[in-house]
C-alpha cells in the first residue's frame, strides 16, 4: 500500500507492507540509516524516533500508525544543543547508540527542560549503550538541560 | 608537544551525531538479496533428515542452501567448523541452512519453513562434563583436521588443546611455602552484545573478485581466511569495512561472511546481505569465554609468594576457531603481575556444547585475573593479611621475569608499584575492612591488579600512507578499523604533531578497504596506537624528509638547516626564509612555470622485533613487547537481608605511559570498567541442561543501563614504553581486566563468603552463604 508520512519536515511516499515497522520504512524506502536497529524488540532505543514530539522505538511501531503524525528522525536535528553536547562531553564511542539517545534526550529536553536526575533517568534507561561508561552521556544531557538553550534547529 | 596529549574530539563526531555515519548493515540498494539463516533448537544432536522443498518454494526464494553446500572446514587454530552444519549440530543455534530471497522477510519466512528432523545426543555442559571418562566425545575426527603449528590436541578425548607454563621448581616452591591455598572458580560464556549486530554482504564478480563488506575489526584476516578457505587468491578478495558499532573482540572472528559468500556463489554472484537478529547475535555467533580454574598459591607466613600452580579448564564451545589462542594468551601471564618463580600452570580448551568463543576485551586475561585475584585474596584471608599489602609485597618489577620467562624492564613493564601506591589513596584503603552502615547495611571494598601482553602473529604488520592534498592538508589512510575506540584521532594527532601542523588539516580515511589501504593486522589487542602508530610517525617522517628535499633545492639552503613548522619549512636561522607545505607538496612550479617534484606520498610500515609462538610444552616465547598494568578497586554497600547491593564507586588506575587524548582515554577507561562492572554482575548465559540457552534477547540477557554507573574514578600515572609512539602503552581493554575480581573481592567481604563465579547475583550470593552450593 501507500503511505505518506510527514518526516523531518518532508512529505514522503513508501510503497510498504501493512506489517511494516515504521524503522524499516524509514531505513529501507527513504534511507534514513541513522535510524538503526539494535533489537527490534524496544529493548535498546537505538531505534528512537520522535512522533508528535515523543520519543518513539521504531521498532514497536507500525509505519501505517505513523501516517498522519509528525516523524523526526536523527537526521532531521541538525547543530542542536544535545549534538554539540554530545560531541564536547566525548559522549559516544562507536556512535551505533548514539542517534536513539540522542533523540530521546532531545525530546527530554523540550517536554522537560527542566528534568531532575531521577526523571532523566527514567527517560533514559530505555535506550543501552554499550561502549560508554554513561557518565558521559549524563554530562551531555545535563549540560543542555541546565543551559536552557532552545533544543531545536531543524533542517527546514 | 602541542597536539599530543590534548582532548581532541574524534574525528568522526559530526558524523556519528548527525547520523551520516554509516555502518555495514546500512547499505541499502535495491538489487541487494537478503539471507537469514535457519538455526539449531538443539545443542547436541545428529540431523536425521532435512527437507527445504517448502523453503524453496516460498514466494521470492531464490535459493536454499544447507550443510552439502561445501564440504569446507573453517576455523582459525584447528579447522573443525563447518560453514553450515553437516549432519550433526554441536550448539544450539548453530546454523543448518541459509535462505537467499528477495526480501529479508521473505528469507525469514522461508528460513522458518527448513524442516529438520534431529536426533538429540547427550550434551556437554561445562568442561568439567566434557573432561568426564563417560562424555560423549564432539569431534571424533579431531586428529585428522588441520591445526596451527602450536596447537596440540589430544584425540579421542574433548581436549582441543592443550599447553604448559612452567618455571622454575614446583615441587621444591611449594615445599617452601608455610602457607598453601586452593581456589576454584568458574563462570560460563557471555555476550558482548555490541549494540550493532553483525552483518555482512558478499557479490561475486563476473571475474572471480569477491566483494565483501563486514562489520568486522580484522577486515585484513577476512581477507586472509577466506582465500584460504575457498582456494581465492587473496589479491581478488577485497573486504570493505565503514564504521563498526561496538565490537570489543567479537567482531574479529569470521564466520558470517564464508556463509554469505556460499550464499552469493548460489545466485550466481548477486550482491547478497546477511543481518543477524539480536537473538542470533547471542546464540548463533561467537560469545565470551568460559572458564573453570583450580589456583593453588603457596606463601612464607609474611606473605611472599614462593609457588604458584594452576589448572585451567576453558570452555571452548562446540568449534575451537579462537579459543585455544584466547587459553593460550591467559595461560602466558597466569601469575598476574606477580613476580612467582616456582610456577607450573596445566591449561586446557576443551568442547562443550556451548557457542564458541571469540576474543572479548582482554583476550583470555579477564578470565584468568579472576582465577588469580580471587585466589590471591584467598591467601590474603589465610594469612590474616591486608589484601592491598600482599599484592604491594609481591607486585612484580623490573628484573623479574614473566611466566614466559621473558626479563622484564622498566619500559616493557608498566609500574604496578604506584599505581598500587595510587589506589591505596584514592581508595581510602586504610579503612578496607567492612563497615557496619546500619543494623543491615554494610559497605565494603575489593581491590584487584592486572596485567596484559598483547599476543598476535609474531609477523604483524601494520602501514601507514600520508597522501598530501594541494592545498597542503594531508590524508591519513591506516587499515585501522574505528570501533568507537577514537584510533584514528589519536593516530592524526601522532602525524599533526610530527609534522608540525594543525590536527584539522589531516583528514582520516574512516573506510578500510583492503584493495587500497595498507594492511593494518587486526584492530584488536590493544594495537592501533602502538603499531599503526609507529608507521604513522614513520610516514609523517617519510613526508618531511621529501617536504625538506624539495624545499631546499626552492630554498637554496642545506636541508640541514631546515626545518617544519606551521605547515611550512624553514630555515631555522633565520624563519623568515620559509616556504608553505601547499607550494611544494604537489611539486613546485617556478614563476617561469618550469616545475619539479609531485604529490607527496609518506610511507610508513611497523613489524614488532623478536616476537615469538609460545613452546606449548614449556610456554617459552614472546607473544607480545609490553605487559601494561594498573590496579582496581570497588566499592559496594550490600543489604545484608538479601544480599541485594549497589555498586558506590569503581576506581581504575593505570599505567599508560604517556596520555595522548585524555579525554578519548578517560572514555575508553570508564567504558571498559562499565562493561566489567555488567558483567561480572549481571551477565551470563542462562543455559537448561540440555544445553538450552535462555536468555537470548536484551531484555533477558540484561547489561547495564543508564543510572545504573557508580561513581568512576579514573587516573593514569606515565611511566613511558619506550618502544611505543611518544611512550603511549594501550589502554583498550585495560580498564575492564580486574574488575570483576575487584568487585567479586567487595562482595566477598561483604556477605562474609567467598564468591569464586560470576555473575554476582544476590541469589547467588544467598546460596553460597545460606543455601549450600550453587
Ligand atoms: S531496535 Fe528498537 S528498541 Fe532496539
Ligand atoms: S557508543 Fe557504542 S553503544 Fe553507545
Amino acid at each position: 500500500m501507500k503511505l505518506r508520512l510527514n518526516v523531518n519536515g518532508e512529505i514522503r511516499s513508501a510503497d510498504v507492507r501493512p506489517a511494516e515497522l515504521l524503522l524499516d520504512v524509514l531505513r529501507e524506502n527513504l534511507g534514513l540509516t541513522g535510524v538503526k536497529p539494535g533489537c527490534r524488540h524496544g529493548d535498546c532505543g537505538a531505534c528512537t524516533v520522535t512522533v508528535d514530539g515523543l520519543p518513539m522505538k521504531s521498532c514497536l511501531m507500525l509505519a501505517v500508525e505513523a501516517a498522519d503524525k509528525t516523524v523526526e528522525t536523527i537526521e532531521g536535528l541538525q547543530d542542536s544543543p544535545v549534538q554539540r553536547a554530545f560531541v564536547e562531553k566525548f559522549a559516544f564511542q562507536c556512535g551505533y547508540c548514539t542517534p536513539g539517545f540522542i533523540m530521546n534526550s532531545h525530546a527530554l529536553a523540550h517536554l522537560h527542560p527542566k528534568a531532575d536526575k531521577a526523571t532523566v533517568r527514567e527517560w533514559l534507561q530505555s535506550n543501552i549503550c554499550r561502549c560508554t561508561s554513561y557518565e558521559e552521556i549524563q554530562e551531555a544531557v545535563e549540560a543542555v538541560l541546565s543551559s536552557g538553550q532552545p533544543t531545536s534547529r531543524m533542517m527546514n | 608537544m602541542e597536539i599530543v596529549g590534548k582532548s581532541v574530539p574524534r574525528k568522526e563526531s559530526l558524523d556519528k551525531v548527525t547520523g551520516a555515519a554509516t555502518y555495514t548493515a546500512d547499505r541499502i540498494e535495491p538489487s541487494i538479496l537478503h539471507a537469514r539463516l535457519a538455526v539449531s533448537p538443539y545443542a547436541h544432536a545428529r540431523i536425521v533428515s532435512l527437507d527445504a522443498s517448502a523453503a524453496q518454494n516460498a514466494p521470492g526464494v531464490l535459493a536454499v542452501l544447507t550443510g552439502d553446500a561445501s564440504e569446507v572446514l573453517v576455523g582459525e587454530e584447528i579447522r573443525d567448523r563447518p560453514i553450515l552444519a553437516r549432519d550433526r549440530v554441536r550448539y544450539y543455534g548453530e546454523p543448518v541452512a541459509v535462505v537467499v530471497a528477495e526480501t529479508e522477510a521473505q528469507a525469514q519466512w522461508a528460513a522458518n519453513l527448513v524442516q529438520v528432523q534431529y536426533e538429540p545426543l547427550p550434551v556437554v555442559n561445562s568442561p568439567a562434563e566434557a573432561l568426564h571418562p563417560d562424555a560423549p566425545i564432539l569431534h571424533e575426527r579431531l586428529k585428522e583436521y588441520e591445526k596451527s603449528e602450536d596447537v596440540v590436541s589430544v584425540p579421542g578425548t574433548n581436549i582441543a588443546s592443550i599447553v604448559h607454563v612452567i618455571k622454575g621448581d614446583i615441587e621444591r616452591g611449594l615445599a617452601e611455602c608455610e602457607k598453601i591455598v586452593e581456589n576454584t572458580v568458574s563462570f560460563g560464556p557471555s555476550d558482548h552484545a555490541a549494540m550493532e549486530t553483525r552483518s555482512a554482504v558478499v557479490q561475486i564478480m563476473p571475474d572471480g573478485r569477491v566483494f565483501i563488506d563486514t562489520s568486522s575489526q580484522a577486515p585484513f584476516a577476512v581477507k586472509k581466511y577466506m582465500a584460504r578457505y575457498f582456494g581465492l587468491e587473496p589479491g581478488r578478495v577485497i573486504v570493505r569495512t565503514l564504521f563498526v558499532g561496538g565490537a570489543y573482540g567479537g567482531k574479529s572472528s569470521v564466520q558470517l561472511e564464508p556463509i554469505v559468500y556460499l550464499a552469493s556463489r548460489a545466485v550466481g554472484g548477486r550482491k547478497v546481505k546477511l543481518v543477524n537478529t539480536r537473538e542470533q547475535d547471542i546464540t548463533t555467533s561467537p560469545v565470551r569465554i568460559g572458564l573453570q580454574a583450580k589456583v593453588k598459591l603457596g606463601s612464607t607466613h609474611d606473605g611472599k609468594i614462593k609457588a604458584v600452580q594452576i589448572v585451567y579448564h576453558f570452555d571452548g564451545g562446540a568449534y575451537n576457531d579462537k579459543s585455544s589462542a584466547i587459553a593460550l594468551s591467559a595461560a602466558s601471564d597466569c601469575t598476574g603481575p606477580y613476580s612467582v618463580e616456582n610456577l607450573h600452570c596445566e591449561c586446557l580448551t576443551v568442547y562443550t556444547n556451548h557457542v564458541f568463543p571469540a576474543a572479548f576485551r582482554g583476550f583470555g586475561h579477564t578470565e584468568m585475573t579472576f582465577a588469580i585475584e580471587r585466589g590471591i585474596d584467598a591467601l590474603a584471608d589465610e594469612l590474616g593479611m591486608d589484601p592491598w599489602e600482599l599484592r604491594m609485597r609481591n607486585a612484580i618489577v623490573p628484573g623479574d621475569t614473566t611466566p614466559t620467562r621473558n626479563m622484564l624492564n622498566s619500559s616493557n613493564l608498566g609500574d604496578l608499584r604506584t599505581c598500587l601506591e595510587r589506589m591505596r589513596e584514592l581508595s581510602g584503603w586504610e579503612d578496607w575492612k567492612v563497615q557496619q552502615l546500619n543494623d543491615h547495611t554494610v559497605r565494603a571494598k575489593g581491590i584487584a591488579c592486572f596485567w596484559k601482553n598483547s599476543s598476535f602473529a609474531s609477523n604483524a604488520v601494520s602501514g601507514v600512507i600520508l597522501l598530501f592534498n594541494q592545498d597542503g592538508s594531508v590524508n591519513l589512510e591506516t587499515g585501522v578499523v574505528e570501533l568507537g575506540t577514537g584510533s584514528k584521532t589519536v593516530l592524526a594527532q601522532m602525524v599533526a604533531e610530527r609534522l608540525r601542523m594543525s590536527v584539522d588539516r589531516v583528514h582520516v580515511k574512516f573506510k578500510v578497504n583492503t584493495l587500497d589501504t595498507p594492511e593494518h593486522w587486526e584492530t584488536v589487542a590493544s594495537r592501533s596506537t602502538f603499531f599503526a602508530g609507529r608507521a604513522a610517525l614513520k610516514a609523517a617522517d617519510d613526508a618531511s624528509k621529501q617536504l625538506i628535499a624539495i624545499a631546499a633545492t626552492v630554498l637554496r639552503a642545506d636541508p640541514d638547516d631546515l626545518e617544519l613548522g606551521d605547515e611550512k619549512v624553514f630555515v631555522r636561522a633565520d624563519p623568515r626564509v620559509q616556504i608553505p607545505y601547499k607550494d611544494i607538496c604537489y611539486g613546485y612550479r617556478y614563476p617561469n612555470g618550469n616545475s619539479i617534484g609531485g604529490q607527496i606520498i609518506g610511507r610508513g610500515h611497523f613489524i614488532q622485533r623478536w616476537m615469538s609462538p609460545l613452546d606449548p610444552a614449556t610456554g617459552e616465547g614472546q607473544l607480545g613487547p609490553e605487559w601494561n598494568v594498573g590496579a582496581q578497586a570497588v566499592e559496594i554497600e550490600m543489604d545484608t537481608r538479601d544480599y541485594s547491593y549497589r555498586i558506590v564507586k569503581a576506581i581504575s588506575v593505570n599505567d599508560a605511559g604517556k596520555v595522548l587524548n585524555p579525554k578519548g582515554a578517560f572514555g575508553q577507561v570508564m567504558g571498559a570498567m562499565a562493561m566489567g562492572l555488567s558483567y561480572a554482575s549481571h551477565e551470563g548465559f542462562d543455559y537448561t541442561d540440555e544445553g538450552i540457552l535462555l536468555n537470548t534477547t536484551l531484555r533477558t540477557y540484561s547489561v547495564l543501563r543508564y543510572g545504573e554507573n557508580p561513581e568512576y574514578i579514573v587516573e593514569f600515572i606515565e611511566s613511558p614504553c619506550l618502544d611505543a609512539p611518544f611512550g603511549a602503552r594501550s589502554l583498550g581493554e585495560y580498564g575492564l581486566i580486574s574488575i570483576p575480581a575487584a568487585l567479586a573481592s567487595a562482595v566477598s567481604r561483604a556477605a562474609g563468603v567467598r564468591m569464586n563465579v560470576l555473575p554476582l547475583f544476590p541469589e547467588t550470593i544467598w546460596r553460597a552463604k545460606d543455601g549450600g552450593s550453587v
